[in-house]
């Protein structure tokens, strides 16, 4: 092995990450006195909340009569009951605040006539405990999470966050169960890097690219969920994968269900709007994973549009010009750009495509990595936090509502931020790093880096994506998922057949992917092993065997441990809180989840 | 007689071929730049005959066709693939764009040139080094400024004051501007360049922000802003469809109106 030395920084937390939820905890840090450094493998305003679209949800009542406690019955009931109501409850009682700070740093949003910040429609979210849809997502046009991200990352250089861009984090730098760091390589002069803190904050992103299609950036690779894995920490809920009914036909780039929220709807080939079928009281506003199970089941029942009857139209046709002009105008370019249409005069080609991963590293909703120790589920994972889409909190559970996400970035952002106040003291001593921690940090970055198999990254990465596009889709049975967990099992055998052809430690972007890809594969795994084993349907998690929900049986958060070395899953379980974190709103109880 | 000599690296050889395979029907053919920081060598164009049925409309379907499937080495940024994260800007057929944006289609001709953005240093391949361009985004310090205590709900704005950011607040920082600019590229470390100044007034122009003056004292300097000569390549080229030059000139503006 090539004799690798490591460049050392000393913090008292090192963020990994730069997007709204990184952006916002290595804010909140700064702000504390806490030394930060924040690294991330692309410069911040380039991480992937900046493709958020339709916005951010917040009580705020800007159009009418809302309450937080409204907002968590649609988030509770949106999840299908996994989710958390404790952090449910943190979620939807700090989120007006979120968005006062967020507008009060500069954010553009759009505005009502009396100047506030505009509010629109989204699905699963209405008034008074789902009586009828409410505008409630708080936007900026339809590009809320550029204006966001960059609004963010202003002020975070108006604060004393130490950013380290394009450091590719490679492991967690681990201690007896205690986390001290991490390790990073710096892609445009090769040097590898071992960050010490006394906390790490995982703020990585989802795991989208383990599918073939997705609205998710190329960089959304998961390598937070890859670093714990690998630290032999669970995974949770991963069988949860959330489909976004508007991705365009072919391209997979999104289209908010913002359009939906502002009068736009889907038609089948007959020119019916479906939705008013499956939904009859919300209709094309229901939650995704309905609108994408609803065209899936239109799709294969023939009445797909067309040449090959396999997608369906979103119209936005009948809208006002100039209300598109000024509310969905990023969306209107894509569609022209991606699908060649002028939405003004003809619908969008669009399909249900992969979009958010509901599950991942598990926390409580102080933002600390918890796992399952004997008896005790909570168990904090000393050193670690996770936040946003890389983190299961668990609010979203089954199901994300639209809009949610963002407002979890920065309530969880900002917990996570708060938690390390209480509990660090800046500049305190930290035990000494020894060789044997990140032995094996070097060991499989040399692995990768000198890989000579017959197997190229990408080949062997395209046969992972089909196989979970095809197995682990919208809808799932014991014989897709049973192939799913064959098919991942024989990419991860030829793991160690992989060829990488770029031998350069300077932007070597050929090493860089197949790290990606090796973050990926375990979580593509835990995902097709959580699916297998679950045998109901909930939320996200459509089993055509099992197409009821099983409260006795599955009312419990998955918990999946990946070996690396021979790629088998464990599997344990949490139990979903059922409870709330104050006295100011009761548990509420699962029931039928109809809109 | 002054004599000239171009710095290390500049002199471009010929770099390999990469022919199509012979089942290809459609055939572009795409020369790319190539450099290797780690290597002895100049800087060379490799030309890929790439079938064009094997890949998606755009020039970044074809350079991740040739990254998977021709030459794993070429090295290239991209992100979103969508036209919003402002990673893969890079020089094709002599414009400045996005590589996910552009269709292969709209570059005339047979071949297809691709290169880094002009005039940056050049870190490998088709990725520049961007710190520079970051760090005059930076100076324009881009945040809302206020002294008035905050108010509980949000500060209001009307929708007239809203729309004054539109056509500024999109910017995605992809430096396609900037480096298109003539100015820039003569006086790229004392002129601010057409994206961070597009911010700047995008700061200045916001109805919140309580640092007007500050802001355009910073900027009255014969290099930050007076280095545009409304060239407008900013205009021409940014993938946006954003007017850069027309929010100097709003600049410039103000600046005069403060004064008469």
């Amino acid at each position: 092995m090539a004799n690798y030395q490591f460049i050392d920084h000393k913090f008292d937390v090192v963020v990994v990450g730069a997007g709204g939820s990184g952006l916002r905890a290595a804010l909140g840090c700064a702000q504390a006195g806490l030394k930060t450094a924040c690294i991330s493998k692309v410069f911040p305003t380039r991480s992937h909340t900046v493709a958020a679209q339709g916005g951010i949800s917040a009580s705020l009542g800007n159009m009418g009569e809302d309450d937080w406690r409204w907002h968590m019955y649609d988030t509770v009931k949106g999840s299908d009951w996994l989710g958390d109501q404790d952090a449910i409850e943190y979620l939807c009682r700090n989120a007006p605040a979120a968005v006062y700070e967020l507008e009060h740093w500069g954010v553009p949003f759009s505005r009502t006539s009396e100047g506030k910040i505009y509010q629109r429609a989204f699905g699963g979210m209405t008034k008074n405990f789902g009586e009828a849809p409410i505008q409630r997502t708080c936007a900026a046009a339809d590009r809320t999470g550029h204006a966001m991200l960059h609004t963010m990352y202003g002020q975070s250089l108006a604060h004393d966050t130490e950013f380290f861009i394009e450091y590719f984090a490679l492991d967690l730098i681990m201690d007896e169960g205690v986390c001290r760091g991490v390790t990073a390589w710096k892609l445009d002069d090769g040097t590898l890097h071992r960050f010490q803190a006394q906390q790490v904050i995982l703020a990585t992103g989802g795991y989208g690219r383990a599918y073939f299609s997705a609205t998710s950036a190329h960089t959304c690779t998961g390598d937070g969920g890859g670093m714990a894995l690998r630290a032999g920490l669970p995974l949770q809920d991963m069988e949860f994968v959330q489909f976004h009914p508007t991705g365009i036909y072919g391209a997979g780039c999104l289209i908010t269900e913002g359009a939906r929220g502002e009068g736009g709807y889907l038609t089948n080939s007959e020119g019916e709007r479906f939705m008013e079928r499956y939904a009859p009281s919300v209709k094309d506003l229901a939650p995704r994973d309905m609108v994408s199970r609803a065209m899936t089941i239109e799709i294969r029942e023939g009445r797909g549009v067309g040449p090959k009857k396999d997608h369906i139209f979103l119209h936005l046709d009948h809208l006002d010009p100039k209300m598109l002009a000024e509310r969905l105008p990023g969306i209107s370019e894509s569609a022209k750009i991606f699908a060649g249409v002028d939405v003004t005069k003809e619908p969008i080609p669009v399909l249900p495509t992969v979009h958010y991963n509901m599950g991942g590293i598990p926390t409580n909703f102080y933002s600390e990595v918890v796992t399952r120790l004997g008896d005790d589920p909570d168990k904090v994972v000393p050193g670690l936090m996770a936040v946003g889409e890389a983190a299961c909190v668990s609010v979203h559970g089954a199901n994300r509502l639209g809009s949610n996400s963002l407002i979890d970035l920065v309530v969880f952002g900002r917990s996570a931020a708060l938690r390390c106040a209480d509990t660090i003291k800046a500049g305190a001593t930290q035990p000494e790093l020894k060789p044997a921690m990140t032995d094996g940090h070097l060991a499989r970055f040399d692995k990768f880096r000198n890989a000579s198999g017959g197997t190229t990254t990408a080949s062997l990465r395209l046969e992972m994506q089909k196989a979970m596009q095809e197995d682990a889709a919208v809808f799932r049975t014991t014989d897709s998922l049973a192939s799913g967990v064959e098919r991942l099992a024989a990419v991860h055998a030829k793991r160690p057949d992989l060829k990488v052809s770029d031998r350069g430690m300077i932007w070597n972007t050929d090493l860089l992917e197949t790290l990606e890809f090796d973050n990926l594969v375990g979580q593509a795994i835990t995902t097709v092993a959580g699916a297998f084993n679950r045998t109901e349907s909930r939320g996200a998690h459509a089993h055509e065997d099992f197409p009821d929900r099983n409260d006795e049986t599955w009312m419990k958060h998955t918990l999946t441990w990946f070996d690396d070395a021979t790629g088998k899953v464990a599997i344990d379980y949490r139990p979903v809180h059922s409870y709330t974190l104050t006295n100011d709103i009761a548990y509420i109880p699962p029931k039928a989840r109809v809109y | 007689m002054v004599q000239l000599a171009l710095p290390k690296n500049s002199r471009v050889q010929k770099g390999k071929h990469h022919a199509a395979p012979a089942s290809a029907t459609k055939v572009k053919t795409f020369k790319i730049y190539r450099y290797d920081p780690e290597g002895t060598e100049n800087p060379r164009w490799d030309t890929y005959d790439v079938d064009l049925e094997a890949c998606g409309p755009m020039v970044l379907d074809v350079l991740i066709h040739i990254k998977n499937d021709i030459d794993p080495t070429l090295a290239f940024r991209r992100s979103c693939r969508e036209g919003v994260c402002g990673s893969c800007a890079m020089n094709i057929g002599g414009r400045n764009t996005l590589a996910c944006t552009h269709g292969h289609a709209e570059v005339p001709g047979k071949d297809c040139q691709i290169s880094p953005l002009p005039h940056m240093p050049v870190i490998k391949d088709l990725i520049p080094d961007m710190s520079m361009f970051y760090a005059q985004y930076a100076s324009i310090e881009p945040w809302l400024h206020t002294t008035t205590p905050e108010p509980q709900t949000e500060w209001r704005q009307s929708p007239e004051d809203r729309e004054k950011l539109d056509g500024l607040y999109e910017c995605i920082l992809c430096a396609c501007c900037s480096t298109s600019c003539p100015s820039y590229w003569w006086n790229g470390d004392k002129y601010l360049g057409p994206a961070a100044l597009l911010h700047a007034y995008r700061w200045l122009i916001d109805s919140r922000d309580e640092a007007t003056g500050d802001r355009l004292d910073e900027l009255e300097d014969p290099f930050k802003l007076y280095r545009c000569h409304t060239i407008m390549n900013c205009a021409q080229v940014c993938p946006k469809g954003l007017n850069p030059a027309k929010a100097i000139g709003e600049i410039k503006k103000m600046l005069v109106d403060r004064v008469v």
